[in-house]
């Protein structure tokens, strides 16, 4: 993963431009504005960060979400499930045509968390939220309530997490001037913090009550 | 292929078409023989859905058409090629067209060629525009909009040159507009409607709405984004309100934030869902455990009560039934209970976090009341006094994703709530995409609640390299009828009349194919608005487009006529003006075909009120109002017996003004 520092955004911005000039089709009357925006604003480390990133954590609520048909889940589970599923599937193809469009390497959309090589090794990190191994199998082994309690549970965490992404992406410097990463990453904050709220009411029905309808 | 009008009703189309070509008002849909229209045809969509299977293309994708007509398409001026068109505002002749790159100024004095007038380079998103008078009123809310318009942007996460907020601009010289305020918000300002108080003159107040991040307080002294449970100055929970005078728009100032998001109590709710339902008035009332979380209340049933309530018996080393202190005991112990049972603190328990920001205001002075997209709620507010408005009541809906803005119809009876689910980037009109997500609630509004009735989508199927979901629209003036035209991104236009609230139908439509169609390219109509006889639609990649409504058994010329005999001198769709139809021949021929359509009044009468009218017309002076006076009274008579007797008696009303009038 290239790391820049603030001196070279300039520098970077150049090559940039050229990257994108010299991989550009034959000028067709569609397309990019993806390219004049990235004339306009570069983007930074930052952003291809939050970009690739969140494309494993989304990888992650997908393969959570897509147990619920199997696992017993209630209605209610099973509805916020294909929300999630459809709109995270949606959005893990916008971030991957968005680093593509700038001739960076796009996450495959299924690994969960991010690929780096570390001491010499790939590693897959965890983004913040993201269940570890063991949470994971222990969320696949669950069924009927105790799977949405703990589907719940965890997806809040979850959330909590790519809600935390958003923030550190605006404390960078010079991020998210583009404004394809402005607004998914406002949307991608705003969506799951109203969602965070839905599933809290969620968890507290199924303790009161026992269990969802 | 292109497709305009389904077969069989084209040979009426052109009947309809070529009488209005020669009319003038007076002329009825059938001639001068007082013959009423042919409306036994049943008046379905075509099928198959001429928008399926569009060819794609920027510049010369396949279209298709159904009942209304493409005047023109403009693409944008040089400066906004490939930018992002927005949102619309009219003045006079112009249209205001917002970009992301700033506005552009046309004249649609002539709609099948706008020419430009100005283009206004001052990049911020999504530069949402307003206009009162000489004030043109620009959002935003990216980290790159500069004070000095530059292009450059802003990379410092902290900047003195950062622009997040309204600028106004003074454009009383349309060529060379002129900023001559800003005012900078904590969340910047992602679109704002401005509100025009019939009881003050001198200024004008605009709710602010912004969802995206609070800028440091080292940018703009005052901003808290820890949420009101950490600190109670938090800007996360309210509107930000800006009062300006009018003829110094430079002193625009913030002169209230409205916590209109306090004490959000148990929604109404629509969707029968689980996490929805709440019943706590009557369970209050009878003594049960009530437990409170972000301000919303739920019954806690027997099942999670009583084992609570034995440990604590057998805690005190009671035995039997729990006593009124353990009840008590049990209740201060809840939120701490509750709170450990879903991993939270008691304070982030009690925040009102489900709503941090309404997305867009629409408000209707003239009734006092506005309505508010806000996240996970619809809501109705009150707004007698515009620097403070209050809530009245809110609506929760499990298949709502994001509440993007608000409609009323000119009754203010109905509110309708659109759900911009994706945020307007993602294709939500796949066949396989639910035809409730991202798509319209209609509520009825009944003393000062709303009750759900219905929802309408866009019903036909687009690609996923289409981004499509319900956005911006407006009224479309039909006098007795609720009708409105709506932007779908590039699910394209779609025109549905929801009178009847639980059962909207559309009536007419207009689509183009994908910008693209190998990949996912932004496009399509961002907003779609009707202005004095044309509907205009911002093309967020193609331009500007501008339609009419063609004549069918589904919208008659005479409706179509009294539809543009509502002209405005400036015009902003959140800021909702009350319709009001001016009597005239077309507006009673427009009752009578509506009377027609419905079957509301026997075809004897309807035909006899014509020809009354078709005479009465002919007549001047006396002769003329006394005509129409013994016609009044004949319809008055009429609607007692007749099925749709308030219309009939709304169109003796109307031949009563009209009397007057002569």
């Amino acid at each position: 993963m290239v790391l820049m520092n603030r001196s070279h955004i300039l520098g970077i911005t150049a090559i940039a431009l050229a990257v994108v000039a010299n991989v550009a089709p034959a000028q067709t009357a569609v397309t990019p504005r993806a390219r004049a925006d990235s004339a306009r604003y570069p983007y930074t480390d930052a952003d291809i960060r939050f970009m690739s990133g969140m494309i494993g954590h989304h990888a992650q609520a997908i393969v959570m979400a897509g147990w619920a048909p199997s696992h017993g889940a209630s209605a209610s589970v099973r509805t916020l499930c294909e929300r999630i599923i459809n709109e995270q599937s949606d959005e893990i193809v916008s971030m991957q045509t968005w680093l593509r469009d700038r001739g960076q390497p796009a996450p495959d959309g299924h690994t969960m968390g991010m690929k780096m090589m570390m001491n010499g090794h790939e590693e897959t990190m965890l983004m913040p939220g993201m269940l570890t191994e063991a949470q994971m199998k222990e969320l696949d082994a669950a069924r009927g309530t105790e799977f949405d309690r703990l589907f719940l549970t965890y997806m809040i965490q979850h959330h909590k997490g790519a809600v935390s992404m958003v923030h550190d992406l605006f404390e960078s410097y010079g991020a998210a001037q583009d404004e394809a990463v402005f607004k998914f990453a406002s949307d991608v904050n705003v969506d799951q913090s109203t969602e965070i709220a839905r599933m809290q009411k969620m968890l507290l029905a199924l303790e009161i009550e026992g269990g969802s309808k | 292929m292109a497709f305009v009008y389904p077969l069989r009703s084209v040979s009426l189309a052109l009947a309809l078409l070529s009488a209005g070509a020669c009319a003038h008002p007076g002329m009825t849909s059938s001639g001068s023989t007082g013959a009423s229209p042919d409306n036994s045809i049943s008046v379905t969509a075509p099928s198959p859905d001429p928008r399926v299977g569009l060819k794609g293309g920027l510049t010369d994708a396949g279209q298709a058409a159904w009942n209304m007509r493409l005047l023109s398409n403009t693409p944008p001026s040089t400066a906004f090629v490939d930018k992002t068109n927005s949102d619309l505002a009219f003045d006079g002749k112009y249209v205001i067209q917002g970009s992301y790159n700033g506005f552009q100024v046309w004249d649609i004095s002539t709609p099948t060629k706008p020419t430009l007038r100005t283009a206004y380079v001052c990049p911020a998103s999504q530069s949402d525009v307003s206009i009162y008078k000489n004030l043109l009123f620009v959002s935003g809310e990216g980290l790159s909009g500069r004070l000095d318009c530059g292009t450059e942007g802003v990379k410092d996460t902290v900047s003195s040159a950062r622009l997040r907020g309204i600028r106004i601009f003074d454009i009383s010289d349309l060529d060379h507009p002129k900023n001559v305020g800003n005012v900078q918000t904590c969340r910047g300002s992602h679109t704002h409607t401005l509100l025009v108080d019939p009881h003050d003159q001198d200024n004008v107040y605009i709710y602010i709405s912004g969802s995206s991040g609070v800028r440091s307080p080292s940018e703009l002294p005052g901003c808290v984004k820890e949420t009101p449970d950490k600190d109670p100055n938090s800007s996360l929970f309210r509107i930000e309100i800006i009062k300006v005078p009018v003829a110094h728009p430079e002193q625009a100032a913030i002169v209230s934030s409205a916590h209109i998001f306090n004490g959000l109590t148990a929604p109404t709710t629509h969707a029968a869902a689980a996490e929805d339902a709440a019943e706590t008035a009557t369970a209050k009332a009878q003594g049960k455990f009530v437990a409170s979380m972000h301000g919303q209340e739920f019954v806690l049933g027997p099942r999670f009560v009583d084992p609570k309530l034995d440990s604590i018996v057998k805690a005190r080393g009671g035995t039997g039934a729990p006593t009124g202190a353990d009840s008590a005991a049990l209740r201060a112990a809840l939120p701490e209970l509750l709170a450990k049972m879903i991993g939270t603190t008691v304070a982030e328990l009690n925040a009102p976090r489900p709503v941090t920001q309404c997305h867009d205001i629409t408000v209707y002075p003239s009734i006092g009341l506005a309505g508010g997209a806000c996240e996970g709620y619809g809501m109705l507010l009150d707004i007698h006094d515009p620097a403070h408005p209050t809530r009245l009541t809110a609506a929760a809906d499990s298949n709502f994703s994001y509440w993007h803005s608000a409609t009323f119809n000119n009754d203010g009876t109905k509110l309708l709530f659109t759900d911009e689910w994706g945020g307007g980037g993602q294709p939500k009109c796949r066949a396989t995409d639910k035809y409730q997500w991202g798509a319209d609630a209609i509520y009825a509004i009944q003393g000062g609640q709303l009750k759900f009735l219905s929802y309408y989508k866009m019903p036909a199927a687009q690609t996923k390299f289409e981004n499509c979901v319900a956005h911006n629209g407006s009224l479309i003036p039909i006098p007795g009828r609720d009708v409105m035209v709506q932007a779908w991104y590039q699910g394209g236009l779609s025109v549905f009349d929801w009178t009847d609230g639980a059962h909207p139908k559309e009536i007419a439509f207009f689509d183009r194919g994908p910008v693209d169609s190998t990949k996912m390219a932004s496009g399509g109509s961002w907003s779609a608005y009707w202005y004095n006889g044309v509907i205009v639609s911002s093309e967020i990649a193609r331009g500007l487009d501008v339609f009419e409504l063609t004549p069918s058994p589904l919208i008659s010329q005479n409706e179509i006529d009294a539809a543009k005999s509502v002209q405005f001198d400036q015009f902003n769709t959140q800021g909702q003006p009350q319709l009001v139809w001016p009597a005239s021949f077309t507006l009673a021929r427009a009752y009578l075909d509506q009377l027609a359509r419905s079957k509301g009044l026997a075809a004897g009468k309807i035909d006899a009120a014509r020809t009354a009218l078709a005479s009465a017309e002919q007549a001047s002076g006396g002769a003329r109002r006394d005509a129409l006076t013994q016609l009044a009274t004949t319809l008055d008579a009429d609607a007692s017996g007749a099925k749709d007797g308030a219309k009939t008696r709304t169109l003796a009303s109307t031949v009563r003004d009209l009397a007057a009038k002569s």
